[in-house]
């Protein structure tokens, strides 16, 4: 009997238990308590819109790595290949047309009354040796730089991609080092020439008459004329430019963050591009365009018919200084007895 | 086939920076690299906010865009890798990631970088799966043995997920229903042009 009771008691013990168990069960297909913990913490899109990236706190040394997001890179991918090659075709492909129409339009400039054989001293050796260094220093800049730019579309599917990244890494040495002698070089010159590359009235006449080039007119011009302190100015500025945001590319997160390192190279390749289209001008006229224009770079002596045609002035200053041309061919031979 | 993403689910992330540490061990990446890293937003205040972030391996890579040399490619689980060999170590990766994934193991003279680094989805790369020369360059293949990247399988909480784009994002999207609360897919708008509606 007190075995059936305690079995019975077990029994309701364990029905109660149950009872118990289900009445306390979770109700799970109730809606959960939608008290969002994170409810203050910033959201990505608020971060996005207000500061145009997701930045934070990290624990390693690298503090550029904080930065999580910075959507700008993708502006930057746009205009660094979208538009640069753009840019860049634009005025190098433009520059070397407008050349070439030039020379077959308006042909080589000829020296007239053509060569008197007597030569005057225009550039010294100091100042023909620096511009050989900075013209040397810039067709390797040049070149190295339009391989970043160009040489995956033009050189990579000629020679494939392991010749073609041995020799981008060698023209990235190449175009670092080179800088070095180029913006040296390009400072010397600005020291030696800047007080003959101010304008004066003398340039604002050589401009209206189209310098000789545009028209057929003989406006004078000191040692150089307007077109020539133009290109001074100009150099010395895109050197500058290009020196300043090589620096900063140089030496990367140095001195500013990424949005400056990306400005950076916006900057140094978009001055760069114009300065190429820039040179191949002063290459033309100083090689083909002009004849007996190259010698006053290759030797330092110009003919003196040539230097009385483009710089009058300066052959007057010359002469009145007693620096003298070389006498007339066969002066020098024996004196009449 | 599978198009491989990251999903780090900030409402989750307790910053134990374990995903870091198991891609420093399982790739013995170099010392200064760092493949996967761990950032907190609002450190210390109210909302303070954890966020595990490498490469997100992005839908039209701006990376691979950029390169000079071309060389990085996209697998057929659009997972982005690249080739050291090729690398020239210009940066401009780094300049293009919206992420800042690409990592470069020298600071030398002019800025010569080295080859660049980063998360290859525990992929490798462009030599031979499982071999030791892969190994020691790009770092663990786990994807050619059918595994995902040890970063999401070792995150503490599973707040890392990695695998097919949309089952981590179904599996967020449970979640998010079931805590009733999410703020989403942190990069995945930048990353993937997409957005996951919770």
């Amino acid at each position: 009997m007190a075995m059936v009771c305690a079995r019975i008691r077990l029994c309701f013990a364990a029905i109660a238990l149950l009872l118990l168990a289900v009445a306390a069960a979770p109700v799970a297909a109730q809606q959960p308590n939608s008290v969002n913990p994170n409810g203050s913490a910033v959201q990505e899109q608020q971060l996005l819109d207000q500061l145009h990236r997701v930045q934070g706190l990290g624990t390693i040394p690298d503090t550029k790595s904080y930065v999580i997001e910075q959507p700008q890179g993708r502006e930057w991918r746009l205009f660094h290949e979208g538009y640069l090659p753009w840019i860049g075709g634009v005025v190098i492909l433009g520059a070397i047309v407008v050349l070439l129409l030039f020379y077959f339009i308006r042909g080589v400039i000829r020296i007239e009354g053509g060569r008197s054989g007597r030569t005057i001293l225009r550039f010294t050796a100091v100042e023909r040796l620096t511009h050989w260094t900075i013209a040397i220093s810039f067709v390797i800049l040049g070149l190295t730089g339009l391989n970043i730019s160009f040489g995956k579309s033009l050189l990579l599917p000629l020679i494939g991609p392991d010749a073609f990244s041995r020799w981008s890494i060698a023209a990235k040495y190449l175009h670092d080092y080179s800088s070095i002698p180029f913006v040296i070089g390009v400072l010397v010159l600005f020291l030696l020439w800047v007080r003959q590359n101010f304008f004066t009235r003398v340039d604002l006449r050589w401009f209206q008459e189209g310098g000789g080039m545009v028209g057929h007119k003989h406006p004078p011009a000191y040692k150089f004329n307007g077109g020539q302190k133009l290109l001074f100015w100009l150099v010395v500025l895109a050197t500058i430019g290009v020196a300043l945001s090589g620096f900063s590319l140089l030496f990367p997160f140095y001195l500013t963050n990424i949005l400056g390192m990306q400005t950076s190279e916006i900057v140094h390749a978009v001055i760069a591009m114009l300065f190429i289209g820039l040179i191949l001008a002063h290459i033309y006229i100083g090689t083909l365009g002009m004849e007996g224009g190259f010698e006053a770079m290759g030797t330092g002596d110009v003919d003196l018919n040539w230097a009385k045609q483009h710089h009058a002035l300066w052959v007057e200053q010359e002469l009145g200084q007693g620096r003298a041309a070389t006498p007339p061919a066969g002066a020098a031979a024996t004196p009449a007895e | 086939m599978a198009r491989m993403k990251f999903l780090c689910d900030a409402d989750r992330c307790i910053e134990c920076n374990a995903c870091v540490t198991a891609c420093k061990n399982e790739n013995e990446v170099p010392w200064g690299i760092n493949r996967r890293r761990v950032v907190t937003l609002n450190d210390g205040k109210p909302g303070e906010r954890s966020v595990s972030m490498a490469c997100m391996h992005c839908t039209d890579a701006p990376c691979a865009s950029v390169c000079p040399v071309n060389c990085f490619y996209t697998t057929a689980d659009a997972v982005v890798l690249h080739s050291k060999d090729l690398c020239i170590g210009c940066g401009y990766c780094f300049y293009a990631c919206p992420f800042g994934a690409p990592q470069y193991p020298r600071v030398g003279n002019f800025g010569s970088r080295g080859k660049m680094d980063k998360c290859t989805y525990c992929t490798g790369g462009p030599e031979p799966d499982n071999t030791a020369v892969q190994y020691a360059k790009y770092g663990a293949d786990r994807l050619s043995q059918g595994k995902l990247p040890l970063c999401a399988e070792m995150c503490s909480t599973k707040s890392l997920l990695a695998g097919d784009g949309d089952i981590i994002a179904q599996i967020y999207k449970d979640r998010v229903a079931k805590r009733g609360y999410g703020s989403g897919a942190w990069g995945w708008q930048t990353a993937y042009r997409e957005t996951i509606a919770t």
